[in-house]
């Protein structure tokens, strides 16, 4: 027998504590991240055990589901709102966790300041209550999404309980193409594996595409692993990622990195090493992608026309459901169809390199007036560097408004809820009835699909704006 | 948090034959502001429930008297999408116990385990079976046995086995949580907690 491993072998397998005969694996749980909205039952739950968190020290809070982006400066004004971001602060200081709460210089979402400030490292397993805890896979961590009685099971014993799953490699050789971003790619695959390709599976992507990508890149397709059902996915780290982690303020100095470093210079997949499921795809071939139905699988080439009933997977009177909500027809074509909305944030694409891709569209052109644009950074820090890089005169020049760091839109908790009927084109990650506000309608795309939605006040393919580089 | 002991379920059913049903339409977001485990049942598929202006929708099942019972049936791909436990608990506080479906979401099917919801994964073929019966009559009953592994329509005593690892078996037989079992072995993770790299 080989000794070979996959990524996700090496990863687990050394955080195991415990394995249980026909049972979960007792896994070690080195960073956990804590927000209001799933976490307050949890800490009930140790409070009415009496125990304490068990390592503060590997446990980061942060505001952001709840959070208003205009006026943070003023008490929150949804009472229910104010009420769960007060109980986290509360239970953060009398546990001992640090608390990033609204109006700290580093608040921000959860998956965008974990690694911002280097909570999220090579090699470690993370936890949250949030799905897209799959963000952090990009840096080769295991990373992926608890429900709340597993928060406070990390909370009280920094362990959970899981099932080891399965393993699956998704490869993707060659070169995106002008227009097409690491959202695109994600979209990609998620409408070719659909919305429970992956469940049961941690997937590794690998291939020339993802190499060629930023970290910020590679956080937006592990973020939407979990879109495809999939437990979470991660990239195996190189220089880009060590040169990323170098010098934030959480990880490791001097000796410590060094010995940091020779830990994560093992983390790959060896050569042999076994997948049970192995999928490659022809990077070249991705075009611009836009979905058109209520689950992140119903996705296609932006330039296509919506499928026929017949031929798509799964039953045709969910799918005929699924359109009679977006107001869709068989067979139309997603160009030119005129929207409402336009949401540029999420974990999914709030980054600095998801507000450069917008710039570089709006730029010299204007804010159609049909549109109600929502620009809103992961946070502080990427509002800062918004700042900063000049792209923020850019926006406003173009009649847009930066908003405050959160979560905002993606999920509609706060205020920022698209009105019944209205149809956005969002950044965020999903576009299932009612995600956005009740009643509303979302069209999936990158930050480049929807500056070109935002200028034109319709469905645009970004490549027909797109200068030419000579 | 100790939950009821899963032994036999002799229930009606709920029939939901709509696949991909995501965890936004069981419990949207805006009902998760709260700070307790209480009354997620009251928004259990709110806006599949209601209208906007929170008259009811009448053709959804939960709103038609002749579907009741402790076992909610629904179409492939069920609990897709976020982690939120609190979709588990507005299904159990609406007062089911268990949830059958030929394919489960990862996350929300870990979340049944540890509230004391039971998933029942059946074949394509079995579940169809039973969203015809429960359709043509409500009255329809399904026995689910935890011990034997397995689901029967009692109408026409039809039966499939479902999978269950061990461990959660015995904890939903006996009302265990997996906290009890950690604390237990708390030694074991301080001495791993000390010798891990970061």
């Amino acid at each position: 027998m080989s000794a070979t491993k996959t990524l996700f072998d090496k990863v687990w397998d050394s955080h195991v504590v415990h394995k249980i005969q026909d049972g979960p694996d007792v896994l070690f749980i080195d960073r956990h991240m804590v927000h209001e909205v799933t976490s307050p039952v949890a800490f009930l739950g140790i409070k009415n055990r009496n125990i304490p968190v068990m390592h503060p020290e590997k446990t980061f809070a942060t505001a952001d589901h709840n959070t208003p982006t205009i006026n943070q400066h003023l008490p929150v004004a949804d009472p229910l709102s104010a009420n769960q971001l007060r109980m986290l602060e509360e239970n953060a200081n009398e546990y001992g966790i640090s608390y990033w709460g609204l109006g700290h210089a580093k608040n921000g979402i959860v998956h965008v300041v974990g690694p911002e400030y280097g909570i999220t490292q090579p090699g470690a397993t993370i936890v949250c209550g949030d799905s897209h805890t799959s963000t952090h896979g990009a840096f080769g961590a295991i990373a992926f999404g608890i429900g709340t009685s597993e928060v406070e099971m990390v909370l009280a014993t920094q362990c959970i309980m899981q099932p080891k799953p399965k393993r699956m490699r998704i490869n993707i050789n060659g070169k995106m193409s002008k227009g097409v971003t690491p959202k695109d790619v994600a979209l990609f695959i998620i409408s070719q594996l659909t919305t429970s390709g992956a469940t049961g599976y941690f997937v590794e992507y690998a291939g020339e595409i993802f190499r060629d990508m930023s970290m910020e890149g590679r956080m937006t397709v592990c973020n939407l692993s979990i879109e495809m059902g999939a437990r979470g996915g991660m990239i195996a780290p190189d220089e880009k990622t060590f040169e990323y982690v170098k010098d934030r303020e959480f990880t490791p100095k001097g000796a410590d990195w060094d010995k940091a470093m020779a830990y994560w210079e093992t983390l790959y997949t060896d050569e042999d090493a076994i997948f049970d499921k192995e999928l490659t795809f022809d990077g070249s071939l991705i075009e611009p992608m836009i979905t058109y139905g209520t689950n992140p699988g119903m996705g296609m080439g932006i330039s296509n026309d919506i499928p026929m009933a017949n031929d798509v997977q799964g039953g045709a009177t969910t799918y005929q459901k699924s359109l009679k909500y977006m107001d869709f027809n068989e067979g139309d074509s997603m160009m030119g169809k005129p929207i409402d909305f336009v949401f540029l944030g999420s974990c999914t694409n709030g980054r600095i390199e998801d507000f450069r891709a917008f710039a570089s569209i709006v730029k010299g052109r204007k804010k159609a007036d049909n549109v109600t644009a929502w620009l809103v950074p992961g946070s502080h820090k990427v509002e800062a560097a918004i700042k900063d890089e000049g792209i923020l005169d850019i926006l406003t020049e173009s009649g847009f408004e930066l908003r405050e760091p959160g979560c905002s839109a993606c999920l509609a908790m706060n205020d920022d809820k698209v009105p019944a009927g209205k149809l956005a084109v969002s950044t965020s990650n999903r576009n299932f009835e009612g995600r956005q506000g009740p009643g509303s309608r979302t069209l999936l795309a990158s930050p480049l699909v929807a500056a070109a939605a935002a200028v034109t006040g319709k469905v645009t393919d970004p490549r027909e704006l797109m200068v030419e580089l000579v | 948090m100790a939950y009821d002991k899963f032994d036999i379920l002799t229930s009606t059913a709920v029939p939901l034959p709509i696949e991909n049903v995501d965890t936004d339409q069981i419990i949207p977001a805006r009902f998760l502001k709260a700070t307790e485990r209480v009354g997620f049942g009251d928004n259990l598929f709110r806006d599949w429930r209601y209208n906007q202006d929170n008259t009811l929708k009448e053709d959804f099942v939960l709103n038609q008297d002749k579907f009741s019972g402790k076992i909610l049936v629904g179409g492939k791909n069920f609990g897709s999408g976020s982690s939120r436990e609190h979709a588990a608990w507005a299904v159990y506080d609406y007062g089911f116990r268990c949830v059958v479906s030929s394919f489960f979401a990862d996350i929300f099917r870990g979340n049944c385990l540890n509230i004391g919801v039971l998933p029942v994964q059946v074949s394509a073929e079995f579940l169809q079976k039973i969203f015809d019966a429960t359709e043509a009559d409500p009255t329809t009953e399904l026995e689910v046995n935890l011990k034997e592994q397995n689901i029967t329509l009692l109408s026409t005593g039809e039966s499939e086995s479902f999978d269950i690892n061990g461990y959660k078996k015995n904890n939903m037989l006996n009302g265990f949580d997996d906290i009890d079992y950690l604390l237990n072995i708390k030694k074991d993770i301080e001495t791993f907690a000390e010798s891990t790299p970061l």
